[in-house]
């Protein structure tokens, strides 16, 4: 069977990358790519441990093709933290431990970073049904929804 | 997955229909792919040849026309829901297209493919139907446009004939006073199937219901149009008599299943309840109108 060559932007660089037909973006970016920090949890779309930003909109990268990748731009996890300086969601979620195990965590950091783009100032309903699509099963959420906040009021703050 | 499939992605709707009917009931439409995908790594379905239709402009733009609007069948939820002028004329539209999934799913998902995934309980299509949305279907015999409501077939079956795609929606231009709203009940407060989810669009002049139109999913095969319930709300004031007739008239059109998230009595006995409810949010988002 033939592969099917993909252009496409990842993390600001250009990427190109021979996949399968019926292979998932997410796939793709963890064993052809290398890029294991987006996580499979469900497969289904149900749980957000695979969410990346396909220009500029938050997905599930599970429920992509790899070959409507091509010519758009993905940013995951890998692409947050600037060489050795963590993001400010992930310097939080570390200071109030707001993660156990770890897998559904890249997937609430791409998630979180995708409304404090667009809201920087979010009500912490806006917060917790934004962040519905994001299953944790350990941590508990408050801790996380307190991380979310206390950056957003961080940012404003840096902002003024 | 299984190897053996095709993926295009064509940028005319000829050569998409021409690929879907060529295909001969192996080609698949994708959309957003939110269910595609998981019936695919399901083994439900598996489709020879992938269709992307995110490439037509048609079916991905939306655009105000004739006083109206008309919404591409691939255009996500999140698009959707950013479209102020949109927000604005069909609220009621626009809150059912939002309430399917998380963020995640709405960055991809459309009422296209609620649409022609067929489930009863597919939140879009109720709201859909009571805005009396018309949808544009182009096949290997050309263009047709039909009433939302005539779409569905039942669980997963659609009235599209081979080779024929959803285009878009139309919705129509708005009176002076109209309104619409879509309520669903869950057991949870986000990310469920609806056991009901009822879609009320009102027109009130002086006071007076002068237009209505009801959908009604998750109780029955398709999602339903509920004349008698619209005909319960016209020419009342909108009281508790009228409002008692059309939740009985929701509740006669009833043929629920009975599973895990509701019995038979309880879907129709909430489908009185949703009809209500909507039938006021709509009535006091007219009266900003």
């Amino acid at each position: 069977m033939a592969k099917t060559h993909v252009s496409t932007t990842i993390n600001g660089e250009p990427v190109e990358f021979l996949c399968d037909p019926t292979q998932s973006l997410l796939d793709v970016l963890r064993d052809n790519l290398g890029l294991t920090g987006s996580k499979e949890g469900c497969g289904s779309g149900d749980c957000g441990a695979c969410s990346v930003t396909l220009d500029n909109r938050l997905v599930c990268s599970c429920l992509i093709l790899a070959p409507e990748a091509e010519g758009h731009s993905i940013r995951t996890i890998e692409g947050m933290a600037q060489g050795d300086q963590l993001h400010p969601l992930q310097q939080k979620f570390v200071e109030l431990a707001a993660l156990q195990c770890g897998i559904c965590t890249p997937g609430f950091l791409v998630a979180s970073k995708a409304l404090l783009d667009r809201n920087p100032d979010p009500t912490e309903t806006e917060i917790r049904y934004w962040l519905a699509g994001n299953l944790c099963r350990c941590t508990g959420y408050d801790k996380i929804i307190r991380a979310v906040m206390e950056v957003a009021a961080d940012m404003r703050e840096a902002a003024r | 997955m299984m190897n053996d499939v095709r993926y295009m992605a064509p940028s005319t709707l000829d050569e998409a229909a021409g690929a879907l009917a060529a295909a001969n009931g192996a080609g698949r439409i994708l959309a957003g792919g939110t269910d595609l995908l998981v019936q695919m790594r399901a083994g439900v379905v598996s489709p020879g040849v992938i269709i992307d239709v995110k490439k037509i402009a048609e079916m991905t733009t939306i655009e105000a026309v004739g006083g109206g609007f008309r919404i591409g069948a691939a255009v996500s939820g999140a698009v959707v829901g950013e479209h102020a002028a949109l927000r604005q004329a069909w609220p009621g539209v626009v809150e059912a297209i939002n309430l399917i999934g998380s963020k995640q799913i709405q960055g991809r998902a459309s009422a296209g493919g609620n649409l022609c995934n067929a489930s009863p309980a597919a939140d879009s299509v109720p709201a859909l139907v009571a805005a009396a949305a018309t949808v544009t279907i182009h096949g290997p015999k050309g263009r047709r446009e039909v009433p939302v409501e005539k779409i569905h077939a039942g669980p997963g079956r659609t009235t599209l004939e081979r080779g024929e795609i959803v285009v878009s929606f139309t919705l129509p231009p708005r009176a002076p006073g109209s309104a619409d709203a879509y309520l669903r009940l869950i057991p949870r407060t986000e990310m469920d199937i609806a056991v009901v989810g009822c879609g009320v669009n009102l027109t009130v002049q002086g006071g007076t219901c002068t237009s209505a139109r009801v959908g009604l999913g998750a109780v029955a095969p398709t999602v339903l149009l509920v004349e008698d319930a619209a005909q319960a709300l016209i020419g009342s004031r909108l009281d508790d008599k009228a409002l008692d007739a059309a939740a009985a008239a929701c509740r006669a059109v009833c043929k629920p299943i009975n599973d895990k998230r509701g019995t038979i009595a309880y879907r129709t006995k909430i489908a009185g309840v949703l009809l209500k409810r909507a039938t006021a949010i709509a009535l006091e988002r007219a009266g900003r109108h």
